[in-house]
């Protein structure tokens, strides 16, 4: 008797479970401009976005504990040496609140591409992160236009076209 | 552990609330702040081919079985 | 000769290493491969032998395993002492199991086949896991059936059929996200078994004037049916250095009158980067099955008899501790990372009806109680690629 409550609670729950709305992906919209910041660079000076416009810019969040993100950084690299001198300019957000994880991080895995600190998460909360990584690809005139959650190999083929279309308006 | 008819509708329809109704809640812990969840030693079951032998042997000399699964966790990528 | 083992058990020992862990739902689980020895030493009883396990992505959205064991088995516990003679015996297991990962959620199904001379055991899984919630929340609900055929064997020699079971269980997990440091899991589960469902090995004591001791062995008989249901709650924490604590406590009941509590703590501790460290405790302890009893009072005093110590009233400890040790090969190239791991468990079961009838005594009943002392012991190599 017991049982049979117990799996009627497990079916029904089953039910519920799978017709139960995926939380929508918030964050930024596109089309939207993108929200303007200034952040410590791990060279030492500050970058800030208004510097920027006229050129292309892909924004990636990152740590130094999140797999995907480690396993995007060499390929985002590529990426930035292949058209920085095109008008296109990639930045990595590294959103841990201690830098000295990344800062290690970086030593085994140099990039070439700037790398900026947001310690207090002013930046990832202006941004919406809801995933690990996220990409944002801003265009020339300061817009968002594509925003990405998580990482698999391939998405750097999209980047590539995205990046693409947006240097050639 | 007999449970009634009305506690087993209270439960389901809880769960119901809980799974379906809610998706207006934001995440509280954000996706930049899951550094320790990530962490392997913070896993339920770092090691299935370890836990799931320990399991066995504790089950033929016991009489209990189950709940031992864990799910879950969270570094939030992907 | 089988293993002495609760016939229900055999199934579940499968469906243990079957189920495993769900993981994240929003990720296949990763790939890698262990190799395992494993050896149980206690109360006249070893059990050894090796486990690997295989798992590896495909693409995008499938993961396949597959998973090999063995149990060496070397048997004179206190009831093949009793009523037989000491054996030994081999037990092979094989899993494989598919995932699928499609969005948010993972579905996974899988196969176990487990043979021995006198016990053939098959078993299907089903599970789904959905992640909500950003990923705070992960949902699992899990069906397994079984189906085992029981014989007899005498001398190394099949002898016959005994008897078939069937078993269904049913699951539901909830992994929760509580904060930034502390995770939640809840676990409930039902189980039904049909069929026959006792040890055919095994009799029953009863109080007999007519032998020299006092006592004669006869037959066993359990009923036809068993349902229990189980539900756990384990909580993990992160420590600020580099530690973690975790928590967890399962109620158990069933139709056969017994209900078990399990309480476990555990701690967890890296060191210099490579080490982590482990420790844990576990206090296990259970009220008898209703037709349970030590000694009968004559023979046939009850439809239902069964002197099984695993459904006597006990209480056990088990204390554990476990090091592993991270290292990266330069070669070969393809693996990423590798751990080799050691742990210790020593188990100690003290029964409160289940009298050791090997001491001989005056009065059949009045022996010492018996106790289990048991070692555990694992080592294995991980290795992620």
């Amino acid at each position: 008797m017991r049982a049979d409550k117990l799996k009627l609670s497990i079916a029904l729950l089953a039910l519920t479970a799978a017709s139960a709305a995926a939380l929508p992906a918030a964050g930024i919209a596109t089309g939207t401009p993108a929200a303007a910041f200034a952040l410590p660079a791990a060279a030492g000076d500050t970058i800030s976005l208004a510097d920027l416009k006229g050129q292309v810019v892909l924004i990636n969040f990152w740590a130094s504990w999140c797999g995907p993100c480690r396993q995007e950084m060499p390929i985002l690299d590529q990426l930035y040496k292949k058209y920085k001198t095109a008008g296109f300019t990639l930045l990595g957000v590294n959103v841990e609140p201690k830098s000295a994880d990344a800062l290690s991080f970086l030593k085994a895995t140099p990039v070439s591409f700037p790398i900026l600190f947001d310690t207090q998460s002013k930046v990832s909360t202006l941004y919406e992160v809801t995933g690990m990584p996220s990409t944002v690809i801003i265009d020339r005139r300061g817009n968002v236009r594509y925003i990405h959650h998580g990482y698999k190999p391939g998405d750097e083929g999209e980047y590539l076209d995205q990046i693409r279309t947006l240097m050639r308006e | 552990m007999m449970v009634s008819k009305r506690q087993t509708t209270a439960i389901v329809l809880l769960a119901g609330l809980l799974l379906a109704g809610c998706s207006p809640i934001q995440p509280w812990v954000k996706p930049y702040e899951r550094e320790h969840l990530a962490d392997p030693i913070m896993s339920f079951d770092r090691s299935p081919i370890s836990s799931g032998y320990l399991d066995h042997v504790f089950e033929v000399r016991e009489g209990a079985r189950g709940a031992t699964g864990s799910v879950g966790g969270g570094c939030g990528c992907n | 000769m089988n293993t002495f083992q609760q016939q229900r058990v055999r199934w579940l020992i499968a469906l243990a290493f079957g189920l495993g862990a769900v993981g994240h739902a929003d990720v296949l689980p990763e790939d890698r491969s262990d190799v395992l020895y494993h050896r149980y030493d206690g109360g006249g009883l070893t059990v050894q032998g090796p486990s690997v396990l295989v798992r590896k992505k495909f693409g995008d959205s499938f993961s396949a395993s597959y998973q090999y064991y063995e149990d060496l088995i070397s048997s004179a516990s206190i009831d093949v002492v009793s009523q037989a003679s000491a054996y030994k015996e081999r037990r092979t297991q094989n899993n494989v199991g598919l995932d699928y990962l499609r969005g948010n959620t993972l579905y996974s199904i899988g196969w176990i086949n487990s043979n021995e001379p006198d016990y053939k055991s098959n078993t299907g899984f089903f599970n789904i896991s959905q992640s909500m919630f950003g990923d705070l929340t992960t949902v699992s609900f899990g069906f397994a059936e079984g189906w085992d055929k029981v014989g007899e064997v005498s001398k190394g020699v099949f002898q016959k059929f005994v008897g078939d079971a069937d078993h269904r269980n049913w699951s539901v997990g909830l992994s929760q996200v509580l904060t930034r440091n502390m995770l939640l899991g809840l676990n409930f589960e039902a189980d039904e078994n049909n069929g026959y469902l006792q040890n055919p090995y095994r009799g029953v004591r009863f109080v007999d004037p007519f032998s020299g001791k006092g006592y004669s062995f006869g037959a066993a008989v359990s009923p036809n049916t068993r349902t229990g249901i189980a539900g756990s709650a384990q909580l993990k924490y992160y420590l600020p250095w580099h530690a973690a604590v975790d928590g967890n406590y399962r109620l158990y009941n069933d139709t056969w009158g017994i209900t078990a509590n399990t309480a476990k703590l555990g701690y967890t501790q890296t060191l210099f980067t490579d080490w982590t460290l482990e420790a844990s405790a576990r206090y296990y302890w259970q009220t008898a099955a209703n037709f349970y009893s030590d000694l009968f009072p004559y023979q046939n005093s009850q439809n239902f008899m069964s002197r099984d110590r695993e459904l006597a009233q006990f209480h056990s400890l088990t204390l554990g501790l476990g090091a592993s040790y991270e290292f990266h090969p330069a070669w070969p190239r393809w693996i990423d990372k590798g751990t080799l791991n050691f742990n210790y468990n020593r188990m100690r079961i003290d029964y409160l009806d289940f009298h050791n009838n090997l001491i001989l005594s005056a009065v059949p009943g009045d022996e010492p109680l018996y106790t289990l002392d048991a070692s555990v012991m694992q080592f294995f190599i991980s290795f992620w690629y």
